[in-house]
């Protein structure tokens, strides 16, 4: 094998020596699994941190070159050490409780999403084959999808926790929101698993020959807006919304706390990106060069995209993120399904299977997109909600500059 | 059983990122819904009205700087108006001329203050802000040209201004006056027909024509309630009446009208700098006046159409070197009276907006 054959992919490869060198010993299986998972943690975290520092520099410098700024550029060359010097600010910075907050809780909030978001990295896969992904589950996507909600698990903890008013509605905002944002980002799956019919990624990202975003369209943008939301990013930054929140749900966090949040949203950021590589664009494959560096380059571009998005769009009401996704994304999602169900039965019917270039359906999948996207939003779907009426205030609450609160006459 | 319930009172403030200065709203949500907002200011009052009796006339001219520190141009200017009616000061022409020139040009970056921080608060990430301030810069270069100060400028003077233009200026306001309406289309290319700016604020914080004069509203706010009231062209003070210039309304008195009466307006203020810069006629620029001025006695009010609205001045003078009662007219904290009624039922992000097209800035608030 030469040197470039053994970089095209480097992951797998340095698994399969590590698996043979392990079985020179005689060990028992079960061993050989263990530290085989271990060798395969350790390559999947090289590959996670320095993205996600990458991630935490691009889009200061990314974000300051569309707001015509230089950014940070103090830090090393382009400001390359700012996410060090940023990580070492939070450090030294003292850890703040709340007076009456939950200390348990309110201190197991921040590893919840952080490990949340690191276990996803689990089965998804950066290079050929089954050894691509550290656990190339047969359920794969299921397992996304499950240990993906968790997260919204962490911010509850962190807004409840933090005995904190506006932590408390950020909270509140997130699960309504998340909960919802679920729903429709599962079924825009559902397409895709239907094509390939396999829950398994290795086996995903193997029937790709083309990207999956060509036969599915509307579940790639379906699939990539109710990832924004999960990630709390603009335009659906609502769970944070700072000029309403302050920040939301961390308000009270400071810290190594405040930092290990703030890392669990990046990689939360990186595991979108490349779950929308994975299932979308192609996962790793690519002509010419390394696995790795398509996965790279692609993850990158999803998330080059993202920022795009953040910086020039403004936030979305609570209640319109709400009606936006039941109101268009799941009718659309449950559209995109019936039309790929079809889709596969007719190509498994009368035509030679999928694996072969699907040109009809490619034209037709994206005039259904578009059509369907135009239609919706200029003739089915209105932005409800606004104004609600309230009565007059009891006496009582508001009376008079400064005034306590007093008890509810009853 | 029934529980028992307790409203849900939340302070935006006094340290908010929205809250434009140290300001406090002090709200009682229903869940999202605003049921009940009361705005609690004087955090930064400075009693600069109670300062004012102690000092002479001219000193008192900074302190109006203090006011609106975002339009100090146009708070110097109905100062400076004031003392003028009190005293009986005729004013040269060209300072004339060069006091609309400054106060317009403030205008226009009051204006673009007010509208990157309302995308700001509609939760921008800074974008439209940071395109305004490039713009707003330019104008405090030409500030720092003509009095070498970029915030608080302390430039006119009774009888004219402190000293004139430099050869410079001129050219480099023609230049700005030419490229400013492409830097409009710009902003309008981003906020206008976008479907988010649109779902957010139109309907949104309606304020009626009645309502809004019942309030004593002044200024873009009441004119994007449909009333045409502008102190330049009703009751024209400096030169206004010889400048051609529209007074642009809105309809519907929502946060989109109130967004769009400002860019209004500044495309109005690049118009009628076009004019002064043409018309302006040489010679001097302030008018023979004892350094230290004795008003007759008497009282006199005067008001100016600054880019918040109707800043008037009301001095009482007896016969001393100081004012005998200082009083200012704060457009932004009679503005603010309308907030609750605007706000109530609304949910969160409506009140921030809604509070942020009110375009209020604390320091005059307070005073």
């Amino acid at each position: 094998m030469s040197v470039w054959e053994y970089i095209v992919d480097l992951f797998v490869n340095i698994r399969t020596d590590w698996i043979e060198w392990l079985q020179g010993f005689n060990l028992a299986s079960s061993l050989i699994i263990l530290l085989d998972s271990l060798i395969g943690i350790i390559l999947m975290l090289i590959f996670v941190f320095p993205i996600v520092i990458i991630f935490i520099w691009l889009e200061r410098r990314f974000i300051a070159w569309m707001q015509l700024r230089p950014g940070p550029n103090r830090c090393g060359p382009f400001g390359l050490l700012q996410p060090i010097a940023d990580a070492i600010k939070t450090l030294i910075k003292e850890l703040i409780m709340p007076a009456k907050g939950d200390k348990l809780v309110h201190w197991l909030a921040p590893v919840v999403l952080f490990f949340s978001g690191l276990m996803l990295f689990a089965v998804i896969p950066i290079g050929k084959g089954h050894l691509g992904a550290l656990a190339d589950l047969n359920i794969g996507i299921l397992y996304i999808v499950a240990i993906g909600s968790l997260s919204v698990t962490a911010i509850f903890m962190a807004g409840w926790s933090s005995n904190n008013k506006f932590a408390l509605l950020g909270a509140m905002r997130a699960v309504a929101q998340l909960v919802s944002y679920e729903v429709p980002m599962v079924l825009s799956i559902v397409g895709v698993v239907l094509i390939v019919g396999s829950l398994q990624m290795s086996e995903i990202v193997g029937q790709q020959s083309y990207p999956f975003i060509l036969v599915q369209p509307l579940g790639c943008f379906i699939f990539f807006i109710g990832a924004m939301a999960e990630l709390n990013r603009s335009p659906m930054d609502q769970i944070e919304a700072e000029s309403e929140l302050t920040t939301g749900y961390f308000t009270e966090y400071s810290g190594m706390k405040f930092a290990t949040f703030f890392l669990g949203e990046y990689i939360g950021t990186l595991a979108i990106a490349t779950i929308v590589t994975t299932l979308f664009l192609g996962g790793w494959k690519g002509p010419f060069l390394p696995v790795w560096f398509w996965f790279v380059f692609k993850v990158f571009a999803v998330f080059l995209v993202i920022l795009w998005m953040r910086a020039t769009l403004i936030r979305v009401r609570i209640d319109q993120i709400m009606a936006f996704s039941w109101k268009f994304l799941l009718p659309m999602a449950l559209i995109n399904i019936f039309i790929t169900a079809a889709e596969v039965l007719i190509w498994d019917k009368w035509m030679s299977g999928w694996e072969s270039f699907p040109w009809p359906f490619i034209f037709v999948n994206w005039a259904i997109a578009v059509v369907l996207i135009l239609l919706w939003s200029k003739i089915f779907f209105k932005l409800g909600g606004g104004r609600v009426e309230v009565g007059e205030v009891r006496p009582g609450y508001s009376q008079g500059y400064g005034a306590d609160l007093q008890a509810p006459v009853s | 059983m029934e529980l028992e319930a307790q409203p849900f009172v939340i302070n935006f403030g006094p340290s908010h990122p929205s809250t434009h200065g140290v300001f406090r709203l002090r709200t009682i949500l229903d869940g999202e819904v605003i049921v009940d907002v009361e705005p609690i200011f004087g955090y930064l009052h400075r009693g600069i009205e109670k300062l004012a009796e102690g000092r002479t006339y001219v000193q008192n001219i900074p302190f109006t700087d203090r006011l609106d520190y975002l339009a100090s141009m146009t708070a110097n200017h109905g100062y400076v108006l004031a003392v003028e009616k009190l005293a009986g000061i005729e004013v040269p022409e060209r300072a004339e001329y060069l006091r609309v020139i400054m106060s317009e040009l403030m205008r226009i970056s009051s204006h673009l203050m007010a509208i990157g921080f309302l995308t700001n608060e509609l939760g921008a990430m800074m974008t439209p802000l940071l395109y305004m301030y490039r713009e707003r810069e330019k104008i405090l270069d030409l500030f720092e040209m003509v009095c070498g100060q970029r915030l608080t400028y302390n430039y006119m003077r009774f009888g004219g201004v402190s000293h004139d233009i430099p050869r410079e200026f001129l050219p480099a306001v023609k230049k700005f006056v030419r490229e400013m309406p492409g830097f409009i289309d710009e902003y309008d290319q981003l906020l206008k027909e976008n479907e988010i700016v649109l779902a957010r604020t139109k309907g949104v914080g309606i304020l009626p024509a009645d309502v809004a004069i019942n309030y004593s509203v002044s200024g873009p706010m009441l004119r994007a309630s449909g009333v045409k009231w502008d102190i330049r062209k009703d009751d024209p003070y400096s030169v206004y009446d010889r400048f051609d210039f529209d007074i642009p309304t809105g309809s519907a008195g929502d946060i989109y009208d109130r967004y769009r009466q400002r860019i209004e307006e500044m495309r109005q203020s690049v118009r009628i700098l076009e004019q002064a810069i043409q018309q302006i006629p040489p010679g001097e620029v302030c008018a023979k006046v004892p350094s230290l001025l004795r008003p007759p006695k008497g009282e006199v009010y005067a008001r100016i159409e600054a880019p918040k609205g109707e800043l008037g001045y009301y001095l009482v003078s007896d016969g001393s070197i100081a004012p005998y009662r200082f009083r200012v007219r704060p457009p932004a904290l009679i503005n603010l009276g309308v907030l609750r009624y605007m706000s109530r039922g609304w949910k969160i992000g409506d009140l921030i907006t809604i509070f942020g097209s009110v375009d209020i800035c604390v320091a005059e608030v307070d005073r």
